[in-house]
């Protein structure tokens, strides 16, 4: 079994552990570890260079699932746990998984902070919008209003949106995909991979038992291509079924308008990801469903030192002027004497 | 200018300048201020100059908790104790025989602590009726006879210092400012100092602004001069060098042997040092220390809070690095849950606890022992952590050694008790001899430890689990916090095996005890008290104890630095004795644990008061045990 360094050789099935799954049938987590599977071996690291790290609930479940160095933590502090590999060895390859009630409840703080310092990890948080481990309540994503076991009467918290959290906290990639999209999900994977620096990516993922169908908007094959907005880089937003639709700014606003006639799409939107400004990112990031389409895809990926590159760059400074530190030079900092 | 004088009657030989020179054996000095006076950079200065000189020292800075206080209140009273001695010490001293005070808040806060017939030295330019009022002052102390137990001597310090650096150069302010060094000067000619060291060590701090270094130079001198020519003081003291065991010493504090010991262990595995940490009084100067190494290939993480400081520990010591945190007891209290994590995923990692006065934000700047039950209990489930606990400044050093030591001998997290008293006290240090340390192996393994594979939960003979880490090709394992399947580590929730489980993880941190050094007791083996003491009592413990046996009593002193579990000794030598006595800084932590051990009658003696116990106090309590049946 064991698989030395870096023979390209590897498949899905080399990185799948002897474990066995213990999601719910139909959840959304299946497709998501699929595409994992499908995509690491595409990427040249070798297996146990790879490291998954999670806090609690059914998408923490993961790294179990995984042939790799795994870590399932407690909740909410994968982010932490992560920093910490990844600060010791760099040559690793971290992956966080999470989810709504994880990352942005329990453990929100450590998500921005992970974001803001730019460590290379990549954090796939499963969005359900609901809490699916402890069986049922409502979640910081959930919908305004919405009725679950802890809220009757539905809900009267105002729900977050991942994507403007990670872009106000300094993302360097951020990207959505939906779990059944599942040639969109590989390519957001390997772009998420491939970035140096946080890669944060939404996963829109069905809870098959709490809250089916939350994004069935976006996945039901009638509607879907009304409701989303695929983004490249590049491209303008365009959208609906026979592309006849898009998304013009409108002073702040983005609008949405049926092309032909004196609209063009060069009055549209353009998608431009590498943006030093995240004015746009953030702007397609409060694009919502049933206003307007939402977009998927890679909202942002920009290119900034990450920590790692960092801490190694003042370390290596360090020894290089003052030398390696010895025992003896610790113990002799400050003034010392002798008695005789 | 008038002086109370009562001069000791000990042998008086003549000075040079016709004054009497008087020899003591020890002195206690306080320089008291405002927290803007730099009360605590000229008592280290007074700390370094006796330390070099070749006194014994020992120190307690006392600062406030408010970093700004509004300027001469009481709140914002900031004092440093110094005690140096021409024979072995292990405390600043019960009582102050001289005090420096700056201003009525000052006077006020420390009066009380000052021996009778002991030196005052005040300030008088800050005795205005404004600077009166803002210490709650109804009368003027210099004038109602309240201090006419002590030998006080008035002097216009902000006036003397202004005339001296007049020609510097610099604005009032800034002159103002080094009013501090002049008082630090009367206390060099007062105790018979030499300027030197602190004449370099301000050419070295100031030397790229020439004119405040020459201000303070000129200050320092200033007041040295003042006190050698001004008619107020009759006598100058002089206490001789100590009688120490010979070697190469350094000044050290709790905090920086704390570091460095955790610096000099990572060294001697050769590994990187991890320190994920919040700040926090009194432990961040600990970060600041260990900040500066880089070129030791430190790495310190200043986390987000708590948590994120010893998740990132955990994660640095799954990656195969010697991971750190340290916090006081609200963070300890943050970080209980990881804590759980590393005992379930069974990674060394080194949690340092420098406790203060508790519960909630309690005390922050002052001493306690209170986070003992905290150490030894505080965790759901059956959640075993070795406890151990530093017992003066320079035995940080070896305490942080020892925990990183354990910590990977036994794939544990091990939790290390200092305390604020021994994180910002000052002692001497002998400079140990790097080869004389124990040696800390460490071994990750390279390939499959079963025929099966891989088991991540397969131990050795003393239950340890080996440390595989990520980057090893063909050892890929995942660990977690659920309950691990015997040898294998998958996810369990078999009734059996959680029993094994539980128990395995106990009886493994309980036979550490046989890698744990022989008990030491100071005393007799057998006789009629033992004094059980733990953490930064040792010195007030151990003092009393010795004065005690002078006396002729039958008293022993056994301080434990290992708490969890305890030396396999101790029971047989808590028998040893007609009593127990437990002096503690709490309500009577350690007395309750070793009641519930050993079913031992031990009694307490406890203050809650956020400062170290006197050598009388105890002295007292010993008689009083001792005079019973
Ligand atoms: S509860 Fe929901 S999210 Fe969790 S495993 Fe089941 S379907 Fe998936």
């Amino acid at each position: 079994m064991a698989q030395t360094g870096t023979t390209p050789l590897l498949t899905p099935k080399d990185f799948a552990s002897d474990q066995e799954i213990r999601w719910c049938p139909g959840c959304g987590d299946y497709s998501i570890l699929a595409q994992v599977k499908k995509v690491l071996p595409t990427l040249g690291v070798s297996r146990e260079k790879v490291v998954f790290v999670s806090g609690i609930g059914c998408s923490s479940r993961f790294p179990y699932y995984m042939n790799t160095y795994g870590f399932h933590g407690i909740h909410g502090r994968a982010p932490g746990i992560a920093t910490g590999i990844s600060a010791v060895n760099p040559e690793l390859q971290v992956w966080v998984a999470t989810g709504d009630g994880d990352g942005l409840s329990i453990g929100g703080n450590h998500l921005l902070h992970a974001i803001r310092r730019n460590v290379n990890i990549k954090i796939l948080l499963f969005n359900n919008r609901i809490y699916g481990l402890t069986k049922g309540q409502y979640s910081p994503t959930s919908e305004l209003g919405k009725k679950t076991k802890s809220s009757p009467y539905g809900t009267i918290d105002y729900p977050l949106h991942p994507l403007s959290v990670a872009i106000g906290a300094e993302a360097t990639f951020v990207a959505r995909t939906i779990d059944v999209d599942v040639k969109h999900l590989g390519m957001v994977l390997e772009r998420a991979a491939r970035h140096k620096g946080t890669a944060f990516v939404e996963i829109y993922q069905d809870c098959n038992v709490f809250n089916h169908d939350a994004f069935a908007y976006a996945t039901d094959k009638d509607v879907k291509l009304d409701n989303v907005v695929y983004l490249e880089h590049g491209k303008p937003l365009v959208f609906g079924k026979n592309r006849e639709k898009g998304i013009r700014l409108n002073n702040m606003t983005p609008e949405v308008v049926s092309l032909g006639g004196d609209i063009k799409e060069d009055d549209l939107i353009f998608q431009d990801e590498r943006s030093d400004n995240p004015a746009l990112a953030f702007l397609l990031s409060r694009m919502h469903y049933p206003e307007y389409p939402e977009p998927v895809g890679v909202f942002r990926a920009v290119q900034r030192p990450t920590f790692e590159d960092r801490l190694i760059e003042q370390i290596n400074t360090a020894v290089q002027k003052q030398g390696r530190g010895r025992i003896e030079d610790l113990f002799d900092d400050g003034e010392t004497w002798v008695v005789e | 200018m008038s002086t109370t004088t009562a001069t000791p009657a000990t042998k008086e030989p003549q000075g040079t300048n016709g004054k009497k020179v008087v020899e003591l054996r020890e002195a206690a000095v306080r320089l008291a201020g405002d927290s803007g006076d730099g009360m605590q950079l000229v008592g280290t200065q007074l700390t370094n100059t006796s330390a070099i000189f070749g006194n014994d020292i020992s120190t307690f800075p006392d600062f406030p908790a408010e970093i700004r206080a509004p300027a001469g209140t009481l709140a914002g009273v900031s004092g440093f104790q110094i005690h140096f001695s021409s024979e072995d010490i292990q405390t600043p001293g019960d009582k102050v025989d001289a005090l420096i005070a700056m201003n009525p808040a000052a006077l006020k806060v420390n009066i009380r602590d000052v021996e009778v017939g002991g030196i005052v030295i005040i300030n008088e330019d800050a005795f205005t009726k404004s600077d009166l009022a803002k210490a709650h002052y109804e009368s003027n102390p210099l004038e109602d006879g309240s201090l006419d137990r002590y030998r006080v001597v008035r002097i216009p310090l902000s006036r003397l210092t202004a005339d001296a650096l007049k020609e510097t150069g610099l604005g009032a302010k800034a002159i103002d400012r080094c009013k501090n060094f002049f008082a630090l000067g009367i206390v060099y000619w007062m105790y018979d100092r030499p300027m030197e060291p602190t004449l370099k060590w301000i050419a070295d701090k100031f030397g790229k602004n020439p004119a405040v270094s020459e201000a303070n130079a000129r200050a320092l001198k200033s007041g040295y001069y003042f006190g050698e020519t001004a008619e107020l003081f009759p006598v100058s003291y002089r206490v001789a060098k100590a009688k120490i065991p010979p070697g190469r010493y350094r000044k050290i504090t709790g905090n920086e042997a704390t570091a460095i010991g955790l610096v000099t262990a990572s060294c001697k595995c050769s590994k990187t040092l991890f320190y994920g940490t919040y700040p926090i009084t009194p432990a961040s100067d600990v970060l600041h220390q260990l900040s500066r190494y880089k070129n030791y290939d430190v790495r310190t993480f200043q986390a987000e809070d708590e948590i994120a400081a010893i998740t990132s520990a955990i994660g640095a010591s799954f990656a195969g690095a010697i991971g750190v945190t340290a916090s006081a007891g609200p963070g300890i209290a943050l970080k209980t849950e990881a804590l759980g994590l590393a005992v379930m995923t069974e990674l060394p990692l080194v949690i340092i606890n420098v406790q203060r006065g508790g519960p909630s934000t309690g005390l922050p700047t002052k001493t306690e022992q209170s986070d003992l039950w905290q150490a030894v209990h505080g965790r759901n489930g059956d959640t075993p952590i070795p406890v151990l606990a530093a017992a003066t400044p320079g035995d940080c050093f070896h305490m942080a050694y020892e925990a990183v030591r354990l910590a990977i001998r036994y794939m544990t997290p091990v939790l290390v008790l200092t305390d604020g008293y021994l994180a910002n006290g000052a002692e001497p240090w002998r400079i140990p001899d790097p080869d004389s340390l124990p040696a800390i192996e460490v071994s990750h393994p390279n390939k499959p430890n079963d025929e099966k594979g891989y088991m991540p939960y397969k131990r050795d003979d003393h239950l340890v689990r080996p440390w595989a880490i990520p980057g090893t090709a063909g050892l890929e394992h995942r660990i977690g916090g659920l309950e691990k399947q015997d040898v294998s580590g998958n996810v369990s929730y078999d009734a059996a095996n959680h029993h094994h489980m539980t128990m395995v993880r106990l009886n493994k941190v309980l036979g550490m005890a046989r890698d744990f050094p022989k008990l030491e007791v100071d005393g007799p083996a057998q006789g009629d008290l033992l004094v059980v003491g733990w953490g930064g009592t040792y010195g007030s413990i151990n003092m009393a104890v010795r004065h005690m046996r002078e006396k002729g009593h039958k008293v022993a002193h056994v301080h434990l630095r290992y708490l969890y579990p305890f030396q396999k000794e101790l029971g047989t030598t808590l028998r040893g004795y007609r009593k127990v006595l437990v002096p503690e800084l709490n309500t009577g932590q350690l007395r309750q644990l070793l009641r519930g051990e050993f079913l031992v009658d031990a009694v307490g003696y406890n203050k809650i008061q956020g400062k170290p116990f006197l050598i009388s106090e105890l002295e007292q309590v010993m008689t009083g045990l001792l005079s019973e049946k």
